[in-house]
């Protein structure tokens, strides 16, 4: 594929994740960050908040595993996950940490369970979509191009 | 990208680099690394110079270790090693350096914890690139305020400065009264630093260095604390060219430290605002009973006691004028170890302030021997506390309460902030917390913390009134390790922050909390001397680790091996800012290696303050462990925690040492 359509293509996906809710304009501003000097800056932040993120949700089914449930401890993690998924715009992750934090609150180990499946649900699913992004990226990148830094192009 | 280093050439007699705010050294502190690399990315964008820590432990280990080295902090509020509002108290209190709040939390209850704990802002996550182009306002807003805060204090001070200074030396007989005699011997001591230098801000200072300081000690020991006058401790230790008046500042600090160390407990919460009161009670009342109890309750030795006493009539704080009964007070001095005292005269007390313990700080009462005793107890409680905290930096725990007055109001609060479990009082740190440690502190604070403090104790804010106490050497007056900065009310010792303030409002913060962290946290802060002499908060670090390499880490934070050279420029200029900063002055003699190695600050040896106390806190820390014993003793014993603390510390930052030597 020539890189226009790649790009193209890339612009497209973008604006139907934010339509959709998926991501939200906190990911454009990631955008800006990033330049033809540092082209990979996003991919490498998103990246990173997979690997903490699966880290993150390892402890929470450990925690929630446990006899004797710590919910201060699966609010700190939840909180640390709403921060990162804010941080990069995972707008559905971070919503579901939202409401698993309300959850926790009331302290129901059940309805903590309930709540980590849905925010791991929404978090494979971003994962997903944006890996294939990041694999696009690479392709216009080696193809000579250059990622849109907004949605105009 | 290191922008900086090019655009934000500073020349040191400016106190903005050219081109800022381009070339701010910000420290950015969070616990989450997809957070933190975008800050990063973010505050380069703008031009900053920046250095990530993703621990709050590490980030006091930076701001210590290269004092003046930055101009602001970020941080987060939740981190799992310490509590954000923790860190930023410990901030305000040693190194006074402004500190911004981030949090995807937007809740009122939290931003208002922000406020109360004295951060200068507050933004919430995701956080814009927008919200961090103007986070240079805050640095400036603050430096401006100690300047002016400074210059007020050394204005009226000397006129009045020679009959101060004979006052001083006497009063502290004087129960009645106290709160004139403090507030003379905060001015004595604010004369004491002007007339050092003679006629400008600037004035060179005396940089009281580890052995200038034993000599103190030995001089004060001689002639029994309440005998101590400037006069005949400038004889005994007849060093030329020491003046009476900087002997007389010197001796407010160290009794205000003293004092610091037997009363420990005190409550940070009122410590602000009692703090000044009970300065001038503990002026007048300290000889009194108090003392005596203390010491019966075997939390002081005699010597202590002797020193506390004496420390107390230096004491008072122009501010409140209510005579505080002198437990409260000494409970304050002790358990805040100095941070947020600053104590510099009177001002002081905020140490305990943080703590709940001591609720007369504002309140004059007099205070029953059996009250005392419970303040006592409740201070060993808070201090056990501390001191539990303390133990996981460095064993200082208990030492704390005994520790000198000065160093350890630092420690503790430096103990505190370091401690993480503690809650200190948090008077807003913003600054910087102090920790002296902050060898890195930036230049701006160290240059304000006199000034900001002028209020309160501000234990926590004024990170600058920390650093320029003990921590911010750097900045602070090489002369008596305490800070010019003093400012306003509090000459010397003065806590940077504002306590008064931040202390009721973490009256939430558990009372035998309080500050004992800090206390323990400051010291570890300064390797080297307790608290008092925290000038060279930053340089004890590296004492400790033997190795003065705080010039050169002072750079290196900043992650770019040209930022050091601005660095040190920035340094320079912020030196410069800083009115008490390390004099070229008289330093004695040690700094001046440690000087250039320390950086940019002061070019010459000025950072020699500090160094000199890192080799004589090492020494010391062992006395930690011990509760009171000697002052020496006490400060060696913070040393070594503080060395401990700080070997962690430092192994932990390598990457600082890539900083190319100055």
């Amino acid at each position: 594929m020539e890189v226009g359509s790649m790009q193209r293509q890339w612009v497209q996906y973008i604006k139907s994740w934010l339509g959709e809710g998926t991501l939200d304009s906190q990911y454009l501003q990631l955008l800006q960050l990033q330049d033809e000097s540092n082209p990979t800056f996003v991919s490498e932040v998103v990246t990173l908040f997979f690997e903490d993120t699966e880290e993150l949700l390892n402890k929470l089914s450990l925690a929630l595993s446990q006899p004797s449930v710590d919910f201060k401890k699966i609010d700190d993690h939840v909180h640390q996950l709403k921060g990162s998924s804010s941080s990069i715009g995972a707008l559905r992750v971070k919503n579901a940490c939202i409401a698993f934090r309300n959850v926790c609150e009331q302290q129901s180990a059940e309805g903590c369970l309930r709540c980590l499946q849905q925010v791991q649900q929404e978090f494979y699913c971003v994962k997903e979509k944006l890996s294939y992004l990041f694999a696009l990226e690479k392709r216009i990148l080696n193809a000579g191009g250059s990622i849109p830094m907004d949605l105009g192009s | 990208m290191s922008t900086a280093s090019s655009s934000s050439v500073r020349k040191p007699s400016e106190s903005v680099p050219l081109q800022f705010p381009a070339g701010l050294r910000v420290l950015v502190v969070d616990d989450d690394p997809t957070c933190l690399m975008i800050l990063e990315k973010m505050l380069r964008i703008c031009r900053y110079e920046v250095t990530k820590c993703s621990r709050a432990e590490d980030a006091l280990s930076v701001l210590r270790r290269y004092k003046n080295g930055f101009d602001i902090v970020l941080s987060d509020v939740h981190m799992p090693d310490m509590d954000g509002f923790k860190l930023l108290e410990c901030i305000g209190l040693e190194m006074d350096l402004p500190v911004i709040m981030m949090s995807v939390d937007d809740g009122k209850n939290v931003v208002m914890k922000g406020v109360t704990h004295g951060a200068c802002d507050y933004l919430i996550k995701p956080v814009r690139i927008e919200a961090l182009k103007n986070i240079w306002q805050h640095v400036v807003r603050k430096r401006k305020n100690e300047w002016k805060d400074l210059e007020q204090s050394g204005v009226e001070d000397v006129d009045r400065q020679q009959k101060a200074n004979e006052e001083a030396d006497y009063s502290s007989s004087a129960n009645e009264g106290s709160w004139r005699n403090s507030k003379r011997r905060k001015e004595d001591i604010d004369d004491a630093e002007e007339r050092d230098d003679s006629s400008t801000l600037k004035k060179p200072r005396v940089v009281w260095s580890v052995e200038l300081h034993q000599q103190f000690v030995g001089a004060v020991n001689q002639l029994g604390i309440e005998k101590a006058v400037p006069k005949k401790i400038l004889e005994l230790m007849n060093v030329p060219g020491l003046t009476r008046e900087n002997v007389a500042s010197h001796l407010q600090k160290y009794r205000l430290y003293l004092r610091r160390v037997s009363g420990m407990t005190l409550q940070q919460s009122n410590l602000n605002n009692t703090f000044m009161s009970a300065q001038e009670a503990f002026g007048s009342t300290l000889n009194g009973l108090d003392l005596q109890t203390l010491a019966a309750a075997g939390q002081l030795q005699p010597q202590s006691l002797a020193t506390l006493q004496a420390a107390g009539f230096g004491r008072s704080t122009a501010k409140s004028g209510m005579p505080m009964p002198l437990v409260d007070q000494r409970n304050h001095f002790f358990s805040f170890e100095n941070p947020k005292l600053r104590f510099s005269d009177g001002q002081q007390p905020h140490l305990n302030g943080s703590k709940p313990m001591n609720l007369l700080h504002g309140i004059p009462t007099t205070m029953e021997p059996k009250q005392l005793a419970n303040l006592q107890q409740h201070s060993a409680q808070s201090h056990g506390n501390m001191t539990m905290q303390a133990s996981a930096q460095g064993g200082q725990t208990s030492s704390q309460l005994m520790q000198t007055p000065q160093p350890q109001a630092r420690s503790q609060i430096l103990n505190e902030c370091t401690a993480t479990s503690v809650t200190r009082l948090p008077p807003t740190i913003q600054q910087s917390i102090l920790p002296n440690g902050t060898a890195g502190s930036v230049l701006a604070r160290n240059e304000f913390t006199t000034n900001s403090r002028g209020g309160g104790y501000n234990l926590i804010s004024p990170a600058s009134t920390m650093s320029n106490f003990p921590m911010n050497q750097t900045a602070e007056l090489p002369g008596n390790s305490f800070p010019l900065q003093s400012t306003p009310g509090v000459s010397s010792i003065v806590p940077k922050g504002r306590f008064p303030d931040e202390v009721n409002s973490i009256s939430d913060i558990k009372g035998s909390e309080g500050f004992v962290p800090s206390y323990d946290m400051f010291r570890d802060l300064h390797p080297q001397k307790p608290d008092w002499d925290l000038q060279h908060v930053g340089v004890t670090f590296d004492a400790s680790q033997g190795s003065l390499d705080i010039p050169t880490a002072a750079f290196g934070h900043q992650g770019y091996a040209s930022s050091q050279q601005n660095g040190h420029n920035r340094h320079t200029s912020t030196v410069g800012k800083a009115m008490f900063l390390l004099e070229e002055g008289s330093d004695n003699g040690n700094a001046q290696s440690m000087g250039q190695q320390l950086n940019p600050l002061f070019d010459d040896g000025s950072v020699r303050v500090k160094m000199e106390r890192a080799s004589e806190t090492s020494s010391q820390t062992d006395l930690f462990s011990e509760h009171f014993g000697q002052e020496e003793d006490l400060m060696s014993a913070l040393l070594k925690q503080q060395q401990g603390s700080i070997a962690t510390a430092e192994s932990e930052l390598e990457w600082f040492h890539h900083n190319t030597p100055v």
